[in-house]
């Protein structure tokens, strides 16, 4: 708390409206967050928790049917949504960077890889077509590509995955961002490429002071990467702090169930299967806790009202009646579990 | 690939086979052969002995044989009117087409293509409904019609361009824009799908995410890869331009393929109707099997495929 | 912790729908069409002159409207004096007849290989399907030219002519819709319960492809009339004297170059009203009965 974060989500809702506005998916619903300089916050869940609809809506790139509805997203000391459209398409690629999923489709099949991984440098930083050349050589040496000199004329088709996955962090760190945001980099690459880029990664991060939002459902790979973790369920944070106490103490049944899925850090599954149930449905999700209807640890409050973030410990947060600090909402949990 | 693409081969050869099959019985079956490919006003021994020498005495198998004989030779038989081989008549008119047919293409795209992008980038909006109501006029206005309405106001009343004939760049103005109205719509429409499939691609998604200029987004990134199916389409069309263009070249009297094609018809010249279609559809079908061959080609989907 | 809320954007403009689909039904087209039809069905009582008569002396009258036009020929008369107004209304009865006697034919041959071919499949469907690959190769009016000239021109062989250049795209079609019906409970069960091809593809398919080539029909009536138009333009198709639309803009055009525009262009509204009229309701149509050819 002694300086100010680099990044902050205040109460940050984005709701999907269907066209007849009867139908309201909150996807991001009163996310509050925060991310220090260098810092590496991880955010996980299942898919369809609303963790990639909150990387779009920190860079204001949401589809066209869903809209920021409240908050405030507090970067450098500027409000976000405050910005023009103009403004905001010179933090994307320059101060806010993002690798998205899948390294075979976001390269355009029909450009050079100088072409693209030179293009933030020419549109944020004027250079010249020369100069962002070379510049293009040099992030491909430094995320570790082979003879980068003749890598640059190549085309995406003429690389492997691995390959192109760095190409795609090449141009996330090209105009040396102040945060850039990985979302699921590596599901699609092997173990081993997956272990290398994590660390390039991890390199790129220390060499350039970079802060890093990875959003995973892998846990393990929170553990090697991150200092901070979010859960996030049906587009709540239900649970937030240092990944070292959560993972020795998780105090939401979320989570718990969550790393009682994940016993071991090398663990590569590709979904969080074990907690029983069914994800919710976003569009009608329950009056109360929407995790209640999965939860072995419900009680009454639970199904009626939604939990607020109660503040666990220095720095941490649950969204949950058990963390609740008064005893009344503890005596009927006691209650609750005995009957 | 070489599976993929001998197999294409093999029913693009079967569909000229079927096409000649096709035309060789019409002719022989359902009317009088002899009407159609002996001369109108033929003494009866003339008759008599093209009847020899068409072979129409034979079993129809001969016949067939005799008739996929002298197609293999590029011999599609003399013209009753100019008394000359068909190919070559063919030939003569052969770049006259060709200079119809791309110039409407070039107009066709000029048009379609940045109206289909307009109408993918606003999607629901103002260019997304005119472009529907153009492309529906496009398929609903005759193009005889609509010749005749250019050459009612331009040559007519204005006096700006020739009525008919060619020469000039001005006698291709009218033609070529009623030829390729019909088409842009359908360039449109092509273009307005394709860019809004590649609208949605995570390239593009990356491309906005670097911070782009939304001109760059569209201009450079998806525009590209939108023109694809676009170009092929524009290739296949060329080739129909050249088939179909038989009632714009007859409206502005333009001496093409589809003119000569009308002449067939108004001086009962057979062989001419019976070449110019068996011209048309081999070229439509090797067209198809070139667009194949080269979707194998940059597709690595199909060349895995098979 | 403080909390500033501010609403970023409230909702979403509802995108301006075309016209013609604006709730479902167009009104206008299918009334149009009506009109038409009543005005084919009706033509000896509605038309003020025999169509196929007139008089040399009478003949390039303006329409009523401009100057040297009388009340006695409202939109005027052609080249042999015959009345435009009753020509253009008969011509209706023959852009009718042909337009959906046509569309039947070629509905009835391409439903029929359609099912036989998706539903047998096999060698029957490989024949039916390079078949259609090969029609589809020819040009529809190059096509329509050539078997014209073959026949000759008159009312019923241009109907069965354009039956058989345009029955590729319901076979097409209807192939498709079989392949998914054959997978279906209802038809499995029919085969269990041992009824033979020809009973479960008249009984239980035929039924349930209908939708589709009524949808199909409606599209293609445009695309019909306009070939129709257009082979009588090119003078191998209705044959005159008859008042077919096509026939009378062939015939106009000799007085186009001195200004008698009432001959090509009242013929050619007439046309283009009818086929946007059918392409419209074939539209709403298309989305109201048939989800599978539905596209967005």
């Amino acid at each position: 708390m002694s300086s100010e974060p680099l990044l902050s989500l205040e109460n940050l809702s984005a709701h999907y409206v269907s066209q007849q506005g009867s139908r309201v998916v909150r996807a991001v619903d009163e996310v509050t967050l925060s991310l220090s300089a260098g810092g590496t916050l991880g955010i996980v869940g299942e898919s369809g928790s609303g963790k990639s609809t909150l990387a779009l809506t920190i860079l204001r790139l949401l589809p066209p049917a869903a809209r920021i509805v409240s908050g405030r997203m507090m970067f450098e000391g500027e409000n976000l949504l405050d910005k023009s459209d103009t403004e905001m398409r010179h933090v994307r690629g320059k101060r806010i960077a993002m690798i998205l999923q899948d390294p075979m489709a976001s390269l355009n099949p029909l450009f050079s890889i100088g072409n693209q991984v030179g293009e933030p440098v020419r549109v944020h930083e004027g250079a010249s077509r020369a100069n962002a050349w070379k510049r293009a050589v040099g992030l491909l040496k430094a995320v570790r590509i082979a003879s980068p000199e003749t890598r640059v004329t190549q085309f995406p088709h003429e690389m492997s995955g691995g390959m192109r996955q760095r190409i795609v962090g090449a141009i996330g760190i090209s105009c040396e961002p102040r945060l850039l945001i990985a979302d699921e980099p590596t599901t699609s690459l092997d173990l081993t490429i997956q272990a290398q880029y994590l660390n390039l990664l991890r390199d790129l991060q220390r060499e350039h002071g970079l802060a890093l939002i990875f959003i995973t459902h892998n846990l393990g790979i929170v553990a090697k990467m991150c200092d901070q973790l979010a859960v996030m369920y049906a587009g709540r944070v239900v649970e937030q702090g240092p990944v070292s106490q959560i993972f020795s103490a998780p105090v939401h049944p979320y989570t718990k169930a969550l790393l009682g899925s994940i016993p071991r850090m090398t663990d590569n599954r590709d979904h969080l299967t074990a907690i029983e149930g069914q994800p919710p449905d976003l569009a009608s999700l329950p009056p109360g806790c929407a995790f209640a209807p999965r939860c072995a640890m419900a009680f009454a409050r639970c199904r009626v009202e939604a939990p607020p973030e109660f503040a666990v410990d220095e720095g941490r947060t649950a969204r949950c009646w058990l963390a609740a600090p008064d005893a009344e909402a503890k005596a009927t949990m006691m209650r609750s579990s005995v009957a | 690939m070489r599976q993929y693409i001998l197999r294409r081969v093999g029913y693009s050869l079967v569909s000229l086979f079927l096409l000649s099959l096709v035309i060789f019985l019409f002719v022989r079956v359902t009317g009088d052969p002899v009407s159609l490919l002996v001369e109108p006003g033929a003494s009866p021994e003339d008759i008599e002995n093209m009847r020899r020498q068409f072979g129409l005495d034979r079993p129809l198998w001969v016949q067939y044989w005799h008739f996929m004989a002298s197609l293999a030779t590029g011999d599609l038989g003399l013209s009753f009117y100019y008394r000359t081989p068909v190919l070559e008549l063919y030939f003569q008119r052969l770049p006259n087409s060709l200079l119809l047919a791309a110039v409407a293409m070039g107009l066709s795209l000029l048009i379609g293509i940045p109206s289909g992008i307009l109408a993918a980038v606003r999607v629901g909006g103002f260019w997304d409904s005119a472009g529907k109501i153009f492309a529906l006029l496009g398929l609903s206005l005759p193009s005889f019609w609509v010749g005749l309405v250019l050459i009612l106001f331009f040559s007519v009343y204005l006096g700006w361009l020739p009525s008919s004939g060619s020469g000039t760049t001005l006698h291709l103005l009218m033609p070529a824009f009623t030829l390729g109205w019909y088409f842009a719509a359908a360039h449109m429409r092509l273009t307005r799908s394709s860019m809004l499939e590649v609208l949605g691609s995570e390239y593009i998604k990356l491309a906005r995410l670097k911070g782009l200029p939304e001109a760059l987004v569209i201009g450079k990134h998806a525009f590209k890869n939108a023109l694809i199916p676009v170009i092929t389409l524009a290739g296949i069309n060329l080739v129909v331009m050249i088939n179909v263009a038989v009632v714009v070249e007859t409206v502005f009297a333009w001496p093409g393929i589809g003119r000569l094609l009308y002449e067939g018809i108004t001086f009962r010249d057979f062989p001419i109707v019976q070449g110019v279609v068996i011209i048309g559809g081999g070229m439509i079908v090797l067209v198809n099997l070139l667009v194949d061959i080269f979707y194998a080609l940059i597709d690595p989907r199909i060349r895995l495929e098979s | 912790m403080t909390v500033t809320t501010h609403p970023v954007v409230a909702t979403a403009p509802t995108p301006p729908t075309a016209f013609w689909r604006l709730q479902g039904f167009p009104l206008i087209p299918a009334l149009i069409l009506l009109f038409i039809a009543f005005v084919a069905v009706f033509a000896d009582v509605l038309a003020p002159y025999d169509p196929q008569i007139g008089s040399l002396a009478r003949r390039f009258r303006p329409p009523a409207w401009q100057e040297g036009g009388s009340l006695a020929h409202l939109l005027g008369t052609d080249h042999v004096g015959r009345d435009v107004l009753s020509r253009l209304i008969f011509g209706a009865r023959v852009s009718m007849i042909v337009g959906i006697t046509a569309v039947l034919v070629a509905g009835g041959i391409g439903t029929l290989l359609g099912i036989v071919s998706g539903y047998l499949g096999g060698w029957a469907d490989q024949v039916i399907m390079r078949l259609t690959d090969t029609w589809l190769a020819l040009p529809a009016l190059t096509f329509a030219i050539f078997l014209a000239a073959i026949v000759g021109p008159s009312e019923l062989n241009i109907i069965l002519i354009l039956g058989l250049v345009y029955w590729t795209r319901y076979a097409r079609v209807i192939r498709g819709e079989v392949l998914s019906l054959k997978q279906r409970e209802f038809v499995r069960l029919a085969i269990v319960a041992g009824c033979s091809k020809r009973v479960i593809m008249w009984r239980h398919i035929l039924p349930n492809v209908i939708n589709s080539a009524v949808v199909l029909a409606t599209l293609m009536l445009g695309v019909v009339i306009v070939t129709e138009a257009s082979l009588s333009f090119l003078g191998v198709g209705v044959p005159p004297p008859k008042p077919a639309w096509g026939l009378m803009m062939a015939d106009g055009k000799k007085g186009l170059m001195v200004g008698y525009w009432w001959l090509t262009v009242l013929p050619g509204i007439c046309i283009m009203l009818m086929v946007l009229s059918a392409n419209l309701l074939g539209d709403w149509l298309r989305v109201k009965l048939d989800p599978q050819l539905r596209q967005l």
